[in-house]
C-alpha cells in the first residue's frame, strides 16, 4: 500500500521543473519535502495529486497507475490541503468541510445526512466543531488551516498531501497543526507535506526528501538526513546547529 | 440552519407578492388583487367572473403577460449572475461577463437593420448571445496558459469590445429615422408591448437553464473554490464549467431576446440573495430567482408609471444599481482575485 513515484519527471506543458524522483509514501508514515523557494516542491505535490500530468516516469496508487483513475476516485484516495486562503464567498466552516464529501456524492446530488455526519466528525476530530457555523472568511489563519485539514479528511482519503501547512501560522498554531498531522499518521494515513523549517521535519516527519533544482538531493530517514552538511548543500547558505544535553538537535539559519 | 434560509425566502416571496400587487394596481386600468383572483377562479371553473371585458383583457392580454415576463427576465438575470459570480470566484461579475448580452444585442441590432420581424429579431438576439459565448469559450480554450478562468474572463472582455464595435458600426449605418430609434430602444431594455405569445420562447429556456443550474447546485459551490482545489476534491472542472456557462448563457440570452439589454439586475440581486440566505447555491439560486423576479417587476412598474412616456428599464436599473455597487465596493472584504 503506497503512493509512489518512479523515475518521475514533472513540470508544466512548456517547462520541465524536475526529474528522476523516486518516492514511496507508505500508509501510517509522515514524509516531509524540504527545499529552497522555487525549486519544485509545490509542483511535485500537484503532480503527485494528479492535478498536473507527469512528464515522464510513473505515479501509482496502491499499484494502480494514477492517471487511469478518474477525478472522483483520486479524490477518494488523496486528500489535498492547500495553503490557507481567505475564500471568496462566506461559506460556513461546516459547508467548507462538507465540500470534502463532493467525490462521495452523485453528479446532481447534494451531500446526504451521512456526508454531514462525516463532516461533523472531522470538525470534532480537529477540535474546531465550535466554529461550524462561523463564516470561513472570518476565522483566523490557523483556524482556516485546520478547517482545510478537516475538509481533506472528510474526503476519507488514504493519503493526505499538505502544501506548507504552517506557512501562515503563528508559533502556537504551527504546533497544533503539526501535532494533528502526527496523529493522522498514527491513525493510519500516509502524510506528505512541504515545509521551510528543517526543525519541523526533524520533529514530526519519519522520512524526508531534500529537493533542489527539481531533483532529490537525498531521501531517507529524517534523523539521518537532516545534518548540517546536507542543509548547507540544500539551501546554499550557512546553517548553525544547536545541541542540548540530551543530544537533541535544532537548526538555525545563517 | 433551516430557519434563517426560510426567513430569507419568506422575505423574498413577500417582496415578490408586493411587486405583483403593485404592478396590477398601478397604471391606467388599476386591477385589484381580488379582481385577479376572481378572474383566475372564473378561468379555472368556467363560471363568469363578473368583471368588465376591459379588465379581463388587461389581466390576460396586457398586464398579465408583462408581469410574468418581468418576473421571468428578472429571475433569469439574477440566476445567471449568481452562477457566473460563483464560477468566476468574483462577486463583481455580471451575466454579460462572457459576452452573452453584447452578442444578443449585436444579433438584435442586425435583425433591426435588415428590417426583420419581431420574432426573427428575438431569434437573432438569442442566437447572437449563444454564438458570442461559444466563440469566447472556443478562443479561451485554445490559450493554454495560466488560470483557465482568468483567460476566459479576459477573452470575454476582448470579444465583448469587438461586439460593441459591431453594434456601433450598425448604428452608424442604420437609417436615423426608422431604425436608429428602434435600436436605441432595444439597447436600453423594455418590456412594453409584451404579449402572451412572447412568454413561450422566454419560459422554455429559463426553465431549462435554471433547472440545470439547480441540479448542479452542490458542484457549483465547489466550483467557486480555486481551480486546483475543486479538481483535488474530485470535480471534472472542464466539463462542469461548460455546463454551467451554457445554462447561464441560455437564460441570459432568452431574457435579452425578450426584453433587450437590462444591466445591473444580475450583478446586484445575487448579493441581496446571498445576504439573505448565504452563499450555498442550493439556497441561493431559488432566493435569487424570487428576488430578481420581484425586483425587475418593481422596476418595470416604475418604468410604466413614473413618467408620461415609458422609461427604459436599463436606465432605471442603472440608477438603482450604481449607488448599490459603490456601497458594495466600499464595504467588500477581500476576495477580489
Amino acid at each position: 500500500m503506497s503512493l509512489s513515484a518512479s523515475a518521475l519527471a514533472y513540470g508544466y506543458p512548456a517547462r520541465e521543473i524536475g526529474r528522476d524522483i523516486e518516492l514511496a509514501l507508505q500508509a501510517g508514515e509522515v514524509m516531509a519535502l524540504l527545499g529552497p523557494n522555487g525549486h519544485g516542491k509545490t509542483t511535485l505535490l500537484k503532480t503527485m495529486l494528479g492535478l498536473l500530468p507527469a512528464r515522464g516516469g510513473g505515479l501509482s496508487l496502491n499499484g494502480q497507475a494514477l492517471e487511469t483513475l478518474g477525478a472522483g476516485a483520486r479524490a477518494r484516495a488523496l486528500g489535498y490541503v492547500p495553503q490557507a486562503h481567505a475564500g471568496t464567498f462566506a461559506f460556513s466552516v461546516a459547508e467548507m468541510v462538507l465540500m470534502g464529501r463532493t467525490a462521495h456524492a452523485g453528479l446532481f446530488a447534494a451531500p446526504s445526512a451521512h456526508d454531514r455526519t462525516v463532516a461533523r466528525a472531522m470538525l470534532e476530530r480537529l477540535g474546531i466543531a465550535a466554529l461550524a457555523e462561523r463564516p470561513y472568511t472570518e476565522i483566523s489563519g490557523g483556524e482556516r488551516q485546520l478547517a482545510l485539514v478537516a475538509r481533506a479528511l472528510a474526503q476519507e482519503p488514504r493519503y493526505i498531501i499538505l502544501d506548507e501547512p504552517t506557512a501562515s501560522l503563528d508559533f502556537g498554531n504551527q504546533g497544533k497543526v503539526m501535532a494533528q498531522i502526527r496523529r493522522l499518521a498514527a491513525e493510519g494515513l500516509g502524510v506528505l507535506f512541504t515545509t521551510h523549517d528543517p526543525n519541523q521535519a526533524l520533529r514530526y516527519a519519519d522520512r524526508v526528501m531534500l529537493l533542489r533544482d527539481g531533483r532529490a538531493l537525498a531521501s531517507g530517514p529524517a534523523a539521518a538526513l537532516l545534518t548540517q552538511d546536507n542543509l548547507v548543500a540544500l539551501y546554499g547558505s550557512a546553517v548553525e546547529i544547536v545541541r542540548d544535553a540530551d543530544g537533541r538537535l535544532a537548526f538555525l539559519p545563517g | 440552519m433551516a430557519s434563517p434560509s426560510l426567513r430569507g425566502n419568506l422575505i423574498a416571496l413577500g417582496l415578490l407578492g408586493l411587486a405583483v400587487i403593485a404592478a396590477f394596481a398601478l397604471g391606467r386600468f388599476p386591477v385589484s388583487p381580488g379582481d385577479i383572483l376572481r378572474s383566475i377562479w372564473s378561468w379555472l371553473t368556467g363560471t363568469p367572473s363578473g368583471l368588465s371585458q376591459q379588465i379581463e383583457t388587461v389581466i390576460w392580454n396586457i398586464r398579465g403577460p408583462r408581469v410574468l415576463a418581468a418576473i421571468l427576465c428578472g429571475a433569469a438575470l439574477a440566476v445567471a449572475g449568481a452562477a457566473f459570480q460563483g464560477l468566476f470566484r468574483n462577486p463583481l461579475v455580471s451575466p454579460d461577463i462572457l459576452g452573452a448580452s453584447s452578442g444578443a444585442a449585436l444579433g438584435a441590432v442586425i435583425g433591426i437593420y435588415f428590417s426583420l420581424g419581431l420574432l426573427a429579431i428575438q431569434l437573432a438576439a438569442f442566437a447572437g448571445g449563444l454564438v458570442a459565448v461559444a466563440a469566447v469559450y472556443a478562443v479561451g480554450s485554445t490559450i493554454r496558459r495560466g488560470d483557465p478562468v482568468l483567460v476566459l474572463v479576459l477573452t470575454g472582455v476582448v470579444v465583448g469590445s469587438l461586439l460593441g464595435a459591431g453594434i456601433g458600426l450598425i448604428k452608424y449605418w442604420a437609417d436615423p429615422y426608422n431604425q436608429l430609434p428602434a435600436i436605441t430602444f432595444w439597447l436600453l431594455g423594455s418590456l412594453a408591448g409584451t404579449a402572451r405569445p412572447d412568454l413561450v420562447p422566454l419560459l422554455g429556456p429559463v426553465l431549462i437553464g435554471t433547472g440545470v443550474l439547480l441540479a448542479l447546485r452542490w458542484r457549483m459551490n465547489v466550483m467557486s473554490l480555486p481551480e486546483e482545489e475543486a479538481r483535488a476534491l474530485g470535480l471534472a472542472t472542464g466539463p462542469l464549467r461548460i455546463a454551467i456557462v451554457a445554462a447561464a448563457t441560455l437564460v441570459t440570452a432568452a431574457s435579452v431576446a425578450a426584453a433587450g439589454i437590462i444591466g445591473w439586475v444580475g450583478l446586484v440581486v445575487p448579493h441581496l440573495a446571498r445576504f439573505l440566505v448565504g452563499p450555498d447555491f442550493g439556497r441561493l439560486l431559488p432566493t435569487a430567482a424570487i428576488l430578481g423576479g420581484g425586483y425587475l417587476l418593481a422596476i418595470d412598474t416604475l418604468a410604466r408609471t413614473a413618467a408620461p412616456v415609458e422609461t427604459p428599464l436599463g436606465i432605471l436599473t442603472a440608477v438603482v444599481g450604481t449607488p448599490f455597487f459603490i456601497w458594495l465596493l466600499a464595504s467588500a472584504r477581500g476576495g477580489w482575485s
